[in-house]
């Protein structure tokens, strides 16, 4: 779809969000609660933070949330019933504020759940969610969506951008049908305007490296000591692959209560030992070097050839949250220029 | 409606179990829906997820052969928490199988060929399934020769089988134990599978060998199949790695480029070199 450009003024944006919670959509917006900035549900525009470079946790979690439900069970004496997740239940969802770093996270992810099998679940929920994104017109020194195409006012991913263009205006991008739905169902709050460049209303965020030159690093660097350096103070925590928006992986594992019980699927990550370990003790990936080089490869050398993309945004939040301080601009810059 | 959750699985009936070795049992399941047996179907070298609602799933091979309709078999050592829940299953009782996944062994392009299989330890029962389905097409093959062997004559599986294997005309057994593992009347050999292999000497003229065992057991029988002068081409494997989901989503058997589970389990040593050895 073509994108269609609006205005549409900050009070406008007070009422769509009303109007929207309003019509039984659930609205997801940064809501800043003991000085941590996170997605929540809010029913008006007073709770926003809307100043936060990027919330902790990125958006992933209204498509794929950190635990659910993949099918619950019942024992009697002879049978065992197996109950389906109702997928119709699911709210309708709306991720207001996201950057356009969350935004462009739900295209790999959506890559991992749908090539080959797809994934009925997660294809529900992202079915029923609508991405209002907000460019950035901050960015901090874990920022680096430009060296891994992205930019502070990409519409990838999104159904709507906004970009503010004046204390009192947004600039509003219609970029799909989804969007364009909540467009037409609200037209008295959107002004028409012509196309408007956004680049003097974006932050700047220097382009350090490219993602294609990491993934042609990469086909010599297998067998390298660059991963035991960059690694030596990964505690193999997972908080990287916690807070990344484009990682996937996960486990499943059952939870039972006498009789019944239900099986759930959690996010996982490639940075613990157990995520490899063998029932006989042999473990494929027993160093943390190994972990550490298994997800830069993911993102950089197998997705590209799995999925036809990179699993790298560019939104810092692995940085951020790293306990050990390792900087994930920094190694990748590291490898770029090997 | 059509079910697409493709996390449920089918329900599976245990019909019958056999005590094959110490900690080793072999279920054979029957789906307990008329519509699932019937739209079933699956191929050599595939796999499935075997669940204990309450405990979890695990992943094993499909350990019989696609050519014996009605039911599936499947071989396990009681070793984590899943397997320790199946274990203490019985005749009647109700599991979980999702599957099959995978790829398989390509047995139509080994059609007029000789077939060398070497099997070590609780690694028997994926090559049960390509040797009983080839063996039930034996006119397709030339020369069958299994050499298989275990750390002790108690942890030998399939005992029955190999005595029908032993008594077949066109079938070459070979049967080893590790040395310490024999007992007075074992008429077998005594060594380690490759020492055994390099005894034996199987030409490689026209010969396709499939390895399953031990990563150790593996690792020093590649080199005595080269030595023979089997090509990479011409060596089949099926990779075992940590699975949860079975269909490339939950991204543990990811090894370099492919996932195990969706690109595999069955690799040729000559792709095998192409991968990292993270297996």
């Amino acid at each position: 779809m073509e994108i269609v450009n609006k205005l549409l003024d900050k009070s406008a944006l007070s009422a769509l969000i009303e109007r929207l919670s309003k019509s039984g959509k659930e609205v997801y917006a940064p809501v800043k609660e003991n000085g941590i900035t996170d997605f929540a549900k809010v029913d008006t525009i007073d709770k926003i933070d809307f100043d936060c470079i990027t919330t902790i946790q990125s958006a992933k979690s209204l498509v794929f949330p950190r635990v659910e439900n993949i099918l619950s069970y019942k024992k009697t004496s002879e049978d065992i019933v197996v109950k389906n997740v109702d997928i119709t239940a699911f709210p309708e969802v709306v991720a207001l504020g996201t950057r356009p770093c969350d935004a462009a996270g739900f295209i790999p992810l959506d890559a991992i759940f749908c090539t080959d099998n797809a994934d009925e679940i997660f294809n529900a929920r992202l079915k029923k969610l609508t991405v209002i994104s907000i460019s950035c017109k901050k960015a901090d020194e874990y920022c680096f969506c430009t060296s891994v195409n992205g930019n502070p006012g990409n519409t990838t991913g999104s159904d709507i951008l906004f970009t503010e263009i004046s204390d009192s205006t947004y600039f509003a991008e219609i970029v799909s049908e989804k969007g364009k739905a909540i467009l037409d169902t609200n037209t008295d709050l959107f002004k028409d305007t012509a196309a408007i460049d956004k680049t003097p209303h974006l932050a700047e965020v220097k382009q350090e490296f490219t993602a294609e030159a990491i993934n042609e690093k990469l086909n010599t660097l297998f067998e390298s000591d660059i991963w035991d350096k960059q690694s030596m103070r990964c505690v193999g925590c997972g908080a990287c692959a916690y807070v990344c928006p484009a990682c996937g992986c996960f486990d499943i594992q059952d939870e039972n209560k006498g009789n019944k019980g239900i099986r759930h699927r959690c996010w996982d990550s490639c940075g613990f030992g157990l995520f490899t370990l063998h029932t006989s003790g042999h473990n494929p990936r027993e160093k943390q070097s190994q972990r550490w080089r298994q997800r830069i490869f993911h993102k950089f050398s197998y997705q590209p050839v799995q999925q036809k993309q990179f699993g790298c945004v560019g939104c810092g939040r692995c940085s951020r949250a790293c306990p050990a301080d390792m900087n994930i601009a920094e190694h990748l810059k590291e490898i770029a220029v090997n | 409606m059509e079910n697409k959750n493709i996390y449920v699985p089918y329900k599976m009936k245990i019909e019958k179990v056999t005590e094959e070795a110490p900690f080793v049992k072999t279920f054979r399941l029957k789906f307990m829906n008329d519509e699932d047996a019937e739209k079933f179907d699956f191929r050599t070298g595939q796999f499935g997820e075997y669940s204990v609602y309450g405990e979890g799933e695990s992943t094993f091979c499909i350990a019989s052969a696609p050519t014996r309709k009605g039911y599936i078999e499947c071989t396990f050592r009681e070793a984590g928490r899943v397997t320790k829940a199946l274990a203490n299953l019985g005749e009647d009782d109700i599991i979980g199988f999702r599957g099959p996944y995978g790829n398989i062994f390509p047995i139509d392009e080994w059609k007029g060929k000789n077939l060398l299989f070497i099997a070590g330890g609780i690694a028997l029962p994926p090559m049960r399934s390509v040797i009983w389905n080839c063996l039930d097409l034996r006119e397709n093959f030339k020369d069958v020769t299994i050499l298989y062997g275990a750390r002790s004559v108690a942890d030998l599986v399939y005992k029955h089988e190999l005595k029908e294997w032993e008594e077949r005309p066109d079938v070459k057994l070979v049967t080893t134990v590790d040395p310490g593992g024999e007992t007075p009347e074992w008429n077998g050999k005594v060594g380690f599978v490759p020492t055994v292999l390099s005894e034996i000497a199987p030409s490689s003229e026209n010969t396709i060998a499939i390895v399953c065992g031990p990563p150790i057991m593996i690792k020093y029988t590649f080199p005595v199949l080269e030595k023979l002068g089997f090509t990479d081409e011409n060596i089949f494997t099926t990779l075992e790695n940590r699975m949860k989901c079975g269909f490339g989503k939950c991204g543990r058997c990811n090894v370099g480029k492919v996932f195990v589970c969706k690109d595999g389990p069955v690799f040729t040593l000559k792709q095998m070199k192409e991968l990292p050895a993270e297996y």
